[in-house]
């Protein structure tokens, strides 16, 4: 097992490969997590100001309303696929190889 | 041996508590036997899943985290489990009974919560802690005082969702079979005790588990069986609810004079839309602001990261809950619906006002009635499990407390991290049972007080205070000390500074004219205009006038005792026999109405102002999510420019890099 004197923090803070991997990660992050904000207080708001549009029967007396709601959950659903599969598939790996190198990333000291 | 006398014991003791009620409860006494053989061989297979941990509890790190062995999946269970908390099981399905589309828009709320865990707390606090909510604030900030403050922000957290359940379960125990509200508060804070202090997370995380397991058959037999005469078609279930005449009248009742010129069928449709319960935009906005974003800050809910290996386990743990709490909150839509259409709101709420009891009347309907022993097995089924699921809650609320208390004040404050393992399992165990005691005591002290929006305060609290504080220490290189704890202290203290000035509390002033409403009625109102709002500050606070719509006139209101003889004076022997019934009932109804408002009369006629000495709320909302977390973010990052911290500083490139890659994650320790 590594040390922890063995590791230059600075050092694999400033290495390229984290820097693009932090980047990368909190880039799709924000996204997602603005998108589900979003969505999410589109429920209470078209509840509260839009409720005629949330009352149109589409589907024998199921409402656009009803829908909503239910979309929200699938939206949740889908947010967590989309994120597990990009994690498990990409941001591990990277993760992975850092840690391996950890002890050989010195930086200038 | 010791071990298994003693649960034996605490076993005995729940029987014999429970066997000479006599009261009334919603089972029959002749079917009361099946029962108790229910509850008790759930509780059973509970009290052998503790006994068996038991034995494997012998670290810090075991009693705290269950030794990191849980897996995702099972994990995902017991998050759900913990989540899954009477309040969103009972609750949600009795809102959905009574009040139709907004109940369930209420669940939406509590899955949403869910994804702010995903992305950006679950992994990082994964790599970051180890058992508790101090170790991830003070791996960068002054450790003492950011475990202090992690401390009593976790502590009042729990203590508020705790009381919540307390209160909760002893009204369930209470309505099903009858039992003594003090006895089942006690009976569910020992059996809490048992599970936690001997089998520690590893009990608790277990029992989690199989009561997740257990709800969710459950819901699933009762879904199926509500559903199942519709040929599994949404639509057709949909249309049988809108035509349905209990559904109708419980419209009617709500809207009161509006529905006048609705037609049936447009009362059965208005139960889909929404506006029924929730009518404050801007609370409702408050309110899921506080579920999105207190789900995150639940200590309860942080402290299962700590219990699986690593962060990838972590991750599935959430995918998994999320798929699990989901899938539920989508059942609760056809047992809310289902019990509205079978049991009828009417029913439901004259048993229990916030409609808690809609899942298990509609349990024993489907299965034959008031007068089967199938219907009763399955009433028996769903109430014991609800009672496991407050037990379970109740347990993961008391862990975490006594976590806060032992590993966090005791362990790093007072002995500065010098214990060995004996002596800290052992202030975990003392810790504990102190917070087990004082559950009980609140739990007692609060019967018959009006507990509902407690659970909305501890996510508000969560969000305002514990949120910001770890979002924060986790990506915001600039958060330090002091910023985290002036954060944790405003955002916890103006979120409950705003609820003690709220409509939640009572105000004596108002409860006696609204007594004197229904003593002596009231007389019309003329139409009121359309009023401009004074300014945005107005639409929160009540010392200024805030926008409201123009409102038709009223007409005179006659008192409830004049509504008695006026329906007597109607009945004569000519009556049918079903209508004097009906109206008997009806007579009933009112007096019990009446006899409340005499009682809060006599209560209430001496007293003038509100705990907080104010004659009316202050505060126009309900939650005060919409002020408190901004504020609470504001705070962190003001108090942060504002000052500097070495410490802070200099550990940012470790957390950062740790909390990405999950490097050295084998030996965090402070």
């Amino acid at each position: 097992m590594i040390k922890n004197t063995d590791i230059h923090w600075q050092a694999i803070e400033a290495d390229p490969r984290f820097q693009a991997l932090h980047r990368d990660k909190n880039r799709f992050l924000w996204r997602m997590m603005l998108f589900a904000l979003i969505y999410f207080f589109c429920l209470p708001i078209a509840a509260a100001y839009f409720q005629p549009i949330l009352t149109v029967k589409i589907w024998g007396v199921m409402n656009i309303g009803l829908l909503f709601a239910l979309s929200q959950f699938i939206v949740a659903w889908c947010i967590a696929a989309i994120y597990a599969k990009r994690a498990n598939a990409e941001f591990d790996a990277r993760a992975k190889a850092l840690i391996d190198d950890a002890h050989n990333i010195k930086g200038l000291i | 041996m010791k071990l298994k006398s003693f649960f034996c014991a605490v076993f005995t003791t729940f029987l014999v508590l429970s066997i000479p009620a006599h009261a009334q409860g919603a089972v029959a006494s002749e079917y009361r036997w099946l029962t108790f053989l229910v509850f008790s061989s759930i509780i059973a297979a509970t009290m052998y899943i503790t006994y068996w941990a038991s034995k494997r509890v012998k670290s810090t790190a075991d009693f705290y985290a269950a030794g990191n062995s849980i897996s995702g999946l099972q994990n995902g269970w017991a998050i759900a489990g913990d989540y899954l908390s009477a309040a969103s099981f009972l609750g949600i399905a009795g809102l959905i009974s009574l009040y139709g589309y907004d109940g369930f828009m209420y669940s939406v709320g509590f899955l949403m919560g869910y994804i702010a865990v995903l992305l950006v707390i679950a992994e990082p606090c994964r790599n970051i802690g180890k058992y508790t909510l101090g170790d991830i604030l003070a791996f960068r900030n002054d450790p003492k005082k950011t475990r202090v403050i992690a401390a009593l922000s976790t502590i009042t957290v729990s203590i508020f969702y705790l009381t919540a359940q307390m209160v909760g379960g002893g009204v369930l125990v209470k309505t099903l079979i009858g039992i003594d509200y003090e006895v089942s508060v006690i009976v569910v804070g020992c059996l809490m005790l048992a599970y936690v202090v001997f089998g520690g997370m590893v009990a608790t995380t277990y029992v989690q588990i199989v009561k997740a397991v257990l709800l969710v058959i459950a819901s699933l037999v009762l879904v199926t069986l509500v559903w199942l005469p519709y040929g599994f078609s949404l639509p057709a279930f949909l249309q049988a609810v809108v035509d349905d005449p209990k559904i109708q009248a419980q419209v009617a009742k709500l809207l009161g004079t509006a529905a006048s010129n609705m037609s049936a069928q447009e009362l059965g449709q208005r139960f889909l839309e929404p506006g029924l319960f929730l009518k404050d935009p801007i609370d409702q906005i408050s309110l899921g602001m506080a579920l999105v974003f207190g789900t995150a800050g639940l200590p309860h809910i942080l402290m299962r990261f700590f219990t699986v290996p690593n962060a990838q386990e972590a991750r599935k743990s959430v995918v998994w809950a999320m798929a699990i709490i989901g899938g539920f909150y989508m059942l609760t839509l056809f047992l809310g619906f289902g019990a509205a259409m079978h049991v009828g709101p009417e029913t439901i709420g004259s048993i229990d006002k916030g409609g808690n009891m809609a899942a298990p009347l509609l349990a024993q309907y489907l299965g034959g009635g008031e007068n089967s022993l199938l219907g009763n097995f399955m009433l028996a089924f769903v109430a014991a499990v609800a009672f496991a699921t407050i037990v379970a809650v109740v347990a993961g609320l008391v862990l975490a407390s006594a976590s806060a208390i032992a590993h966090d004040l005791y362990v790093n404050v007072i002995k500065d991290g010098n214990a060995s393992q004996q002596q800290q399992i052992k202030a975990a165990r003392i810790a504990s049972i102190g917070v087990g005691i004082v559950a009980i005591v609140i739990g007692m002290l609060a019967k018959g007080q009006n507990v509902a929006h407690l659970v909305g305060m501890a996510f508000a609290v969560a969000a305002s205070s514990n949120l910001p504080a770890i979002f924060l220490t986790l990506y915001w290189k600039k958060c330090n000390t002091t910023g985290v704890v002036m954060g944790m202290l405003i955002g916890a203290g103006s979120a409950i500074l705003l609820v003690l000035i709220s409509p939640n509390m009572t105000y004596p002033q108002k409860i006696v004219a609204d007594a004197k409403i229904v003593l002596e009625g009231a007389a019309g109102k003329p139409a009121i205009a359309a009023k401009a709002s004074e300014g945005l500050i107005c639409e929160f606070f009540t010392f200024c006038q805030k926008a409201e719509p123009a409102k038709p006139a009223e007409a005179a209101l006659d008192s409830l005792p004049f509504q008695v003889v006026l329906i007597g004076s109607e009945i004569d022997h000519g009556t049918p026999l079903a209508e004097s019934k009906k109206a008997q009932i009806k007579i009933a109804t009112l007096e019990k109405q009446i006899a409340k408002a005499k009682a809060d009369l006599t209560l209430f006629s001496s007293q003038k102002n509100s705990m907080m000495g104010l004659e009316k709320p202050l505060f126009r909302l309900k939650n005060p999510g919409i002020i408190s977390i901004p504020l609470g973010f504001l705070m962190v990052i003001l108090f942060s420019l504002l000052t500097r911290d070495k410490r802070s500083e200099e550990l940012w490139e470790e957390l950062y890099v740790r909390q990405n890659t999950g490097l050295h994650v084998e030996d965090v320790s402070h």
